[in-house]
């Protein structure tokens, strides 16, 4: 493995923990639109403010993560991105500065700006993760040229990125699901753990019906990376399936121990799987790693970074996390 | 072929529309940075007030501010991530050639956001669940890690102007970068320490103008009194340092950026003995109504009227800042800013020496209440000098933003849907920090659960609930 596979590596660590958490961060926002105005729905909402107001900044931190990865140690790679999908990326852009803005509004001002507040963050929440969808699936189906300055609409409104882009929305609501059944059940609230189990397995079939829709699609628009998909990544694919289907099985006969390992194993199953069906290209078919990769020192500078951030980052999550779950004092 | 001078012109008009759409959000962006970088640590000093002696006052407005710090903190992530798409949105040919030496600074910022994303919320969380100094220390890292970031991003900035630590490749590319000289540019120090200080002036002088208007309104109890000392005094400390910062500063300007400097001052011809022009217009290779001192910026730039000053005759015209006039007179308006605080801290000091209280006439707390909008107008003039005295390039030297700016079109809509937006967040964040104060002021004696970003959730009261 090279050093620019390794920084490679790397941003797809950025990439899944964004999907994973981030995503559930979406979801959590699309479950609070769909909640409704009933005292359920209110509750639900109580839950779902409970579960990411600790953490929903330092969850989008990874996004910009990924960016300066992006246009550090791959420049020609960003370049080519942004100068192609700059559509869906400013709207992806704007949905984070609404969505970000209405949670902080709502949750810091009661009364009547709440309403329309809860609203922007909701509809933003389901936007957003959309159109990285798009932007997704675009790179993958071989969309962007080396060069940049590709079409910049019929590059990302072909089937297979608006599948990805519904396939995203779904995978999100379905994260925040499973973590919200979780934490519906820590909270001894088991009317809404119910709630969020039945919320979990509608998202499951959406994110499976759109996965399945996404393989066809990949079959006639994406052929590089399906082939990929069906040699290379079979294991990852299988494994996902695995994970989704064993996450079904547990939520049929009411478990919830073990639910979030499998869920969160089938979604960072696929996101592996896309990168090994990629490799060795970083933009298919038009940059392959070493060709994106800056320069040598600027590689080694990145991954002695991504190490410190890990020695210095990890304990003070750890720390945060023992607080929020320790009792006030009194 | 038809002689069309049209797509030029739009090209042109394209650009201008990028660099308005990327100075307005930075210049949003910079005033919540300052409170990234500077409110922690405020707090902290009367976190450390309430503990050292008991003081009920200063753990309330600690436990207070720390909430307006993670509102602002929560907004400022979000103008910072639209600004880490536009780097790529608008100036992808920059991106494209030097991302791998401007992304280097920026690299080691992602450990400090994220280290202070964390530690406020320990910090918010900490106030029912960490005893006493435990939790002062665990604010301790919020104020180191913003500073440090601040570090990284001016260091990315100051590489722009002053662009070291690489060499450009057989193929246009960035080739042999040398990490440390990127970071530590000969700009990178100054830079740093001026916009260090000017964070605690924004953040000292505006958090001290929201408590000088309480009190103009009649509110003078001490944990008024307290709300507005602590930050003020900040602010009055770092108004005077803030100059000698500067001066040091600008001479860093006159020996690394030439075309800037003579931009700053209105210099037009190279030579001794250049007069310090205050005000005025810069047109036509002459200043017009301003008043000249001689010698006087010769002086300021070398110790010695004998000085030599580089003036724009001798940088050719394609090189030069285009809009020398907006340049001078930021320069201007910041100083005169920069001196107009100093004498306001002046006034404060001398009153609180006498008398161990603040001068008593009204005037004091309205002149006050107007030094919060003043600091916010020089940190924004400054940049301007910053920023626009590096035109018309984007990486000096290398690249000219013409290059680097995106071929999309329609970037005046973006913008002007831009404004409309970031116009509508600064009124909500308004609202939002007022109806928090208000609602303090309605709960006298017992603290309501505030809610904001990162908090625990509220242990509701019984009469709260529906």
């Amino acid at each position: 493995m090279s050093k620019a596979d390794a920084v490679a590596a790397i941003l797809w660590i950025g990439v899944t923990l964004y999907a994973v958490f981030g995503g559930a961060d979406f979801g959590a926002g699309m479950w609070d639109l769909l909640a409704g105005r009933g005292e359920r729905g209110e509750r639900a909402r109580a839950l779902i403010d409970r579960s990411i107001a600790p953490v929903w900044e330092a969850n989008h931190v990874w996004l910009i993560f990924v960016l300066v990865v992006l246009w550090t140690a791959f420049p020609p790679a960003f370049s080519a991105v942004m100068t192609t999908l700059y559509i869906p990326l400013a709207l992806a852009a704007l949905g984070i500065v609404l969505r970000g803005s209405g949670f902080a509004f709502r949750h810091a001002l009661p009364g009547p700006v709440r309403g329309p507040a809860t609203r922007v963050f909701g509809v933003s929440s389901l936007l957003t993760p959309f159109f990285m969808g798009t932007v997704v699936g675009a790179i993958a189906s071989g969309e962007v040229p080396a060069d940049g300055g590709g079409d910049p609409t019929s590059s990302w409104t072909g089937v297979f990125p608006l599948v990805t882009g519904a396939l995203f929305v779904a995978t999100s609501a379905y994260l925040a699901a499973v973590f919200l059944v979780r934490d519906a059940g820590a909270a001894g609230d088991r009317d809404l753990q119910r709630y969020f189990a039945r919320r979990t397995l509608a998202a499951a079939v959406v994110a499976g019906a759109a996965a399945l829709g996404g393989i066809f699609a990949l079959h006639s628009d994406a052929r590089f990376v399906y082939d990929g998909l069906t040699s290379d990544g079979v294991p990852l694919v299988i494994l996902s399936g695995i994970c989704g289907l064993g996450a079904l099985a547990l939520l049929a006969r009411g478990i919830t121990r073990g639910l979030r390992p499998l869920a969160v194993g089938a979604v960072v199953a696929v996101i592996w799987g896309f990168f090994v069906a990629q490799y060795p290209y970083m933009v298919p078919e038009s940059l392959t790693i070493e060709d994106a990769a800056g320069a040598s020192a600027t590689l080694t500078e990145v991954i002695v970074v991504f190490l410190v951030a890990g020695v210095v980052c990890l304990p003070s999550l750890g720390l945060l996390y023992v607080l929020s779950q320790r009792r006030a004092l009194e | 072929m038809p002689d069309f001078t049209f797509p030029l012109a739009d090209a042109g008009s394209n650009l201008l529309a990028a660099r308005y759409q990327m100075g307005f959000t930075l210049g949003f962006h910079i005033v919540l940075a300052s409170f990234g970088v500077a409110f922690p640590a405020v707090m902290l000093i009367a976190e450390y007030r309430g503990r050292r002696s008991g003081d009920e006052d200063a753990l309330r407005l600690a436990r207070r501010w720390s909430k307006a710090v993670a509102v602002l903190f929560a907004v400022g992530a979000v103008s910072g991530t639209v600004l880490s798409f536009e780097f790529g949105l608008l100036w992808p040919g920059m991106m494209n050639r030097f991302g791998d030496a401007f992304g280097i600074a920026f690299a080691i910022e992602g450990i400090f956001f994220f280290l202070e994303a964390i530690f406020i919320a320990i910090y918010i969380y900490g106030w029912k669940r960490l005893p006493g100094w435990a939790h002062f220390w665990s604010g301790v890292p919020i104020a180191i890690s913003g500073i440090g970031g601040a570090l990284s991003v001016i260091a990315a900035n100051a590489w722009m102007n002053t662009p070291d630590g690489f060499s450009v490749g057989a193929d246009g590319r960035v080739a042999d970068v040398r990490p440390l000289d990127v970071i530590f540019n000969t700009s990178t120090f100054h830079e740093f320490v001026h916009m260090w200080v000017a964070a605690y002036l924004v953040t000292g002088f505006l958090v001290a103008s929201v408590y000088a208007v309480a009190m103009l309104r009649g509110r003078r109890d001490r944990y008024h009194r307290l709300g507005f000392l602590i930050p003020f005094t900040v602010a009055a400390i770092a108004a005077p340092v803030q100059i000698v910062v500067g001066d040091f500063a600008a001479r860093d300007v006159f020996e690394d950026q030439p075309a800037k400097f003579a931009a700053m001052e209105c210099v037009y011809e190279s030579g001794d003995d250049q007069a310090e022009h205050l005000g005025g217009i810069c047109t036509d290779g002459e200043v017009k109504g301003s008043i000249s001192i001689p010698g006087g910026d010769s002086l300021l730039a070398g110790f010695s009227t004998g000085t030599d000053v580089t003036g724009l005759d001798s940088i050719a015209a394609d090189d030069q800042p285009p809009t020398p006039t907006t340049i001078h007179l930021a320069f201007d308006a910041m100083v005169g800013l920069g001196f107009a605080m100093i004498a306001l801290a002046g006034w404060f000091a001398v009153a609180w020496r006498r008398k161990r209280d603040l001068p008593a006439t009204p005037w004091f707390l309205r002149a006050s209440a107007a030094a919060g909008a003043a600091a916010v107008l020089a940190l924004e003039c400054g940049w301007m000098v910053t920023e626009i005295g590096r035109q018309p390039w984007i990486v000096h030297g290398f690249m000219r933003v013409e290059d680097a700016v995106t071929p999309a079109q329609g970037i005046w809509w973006v913008f002007a849907f831009t404004l409309l937006i970031y116009v509508g967040l600064g009124l909500m964040a308004g609202v939002v920090l007022r109806g928090m104060a208000r609602r303090w002021r309605e709960a006298e004696v017992a603290e309501p659960e505030l809610e904001a970003p990162y908090s625990p959730p509220p242990t509701r009261a019984p009469e709260a609930a529906p």
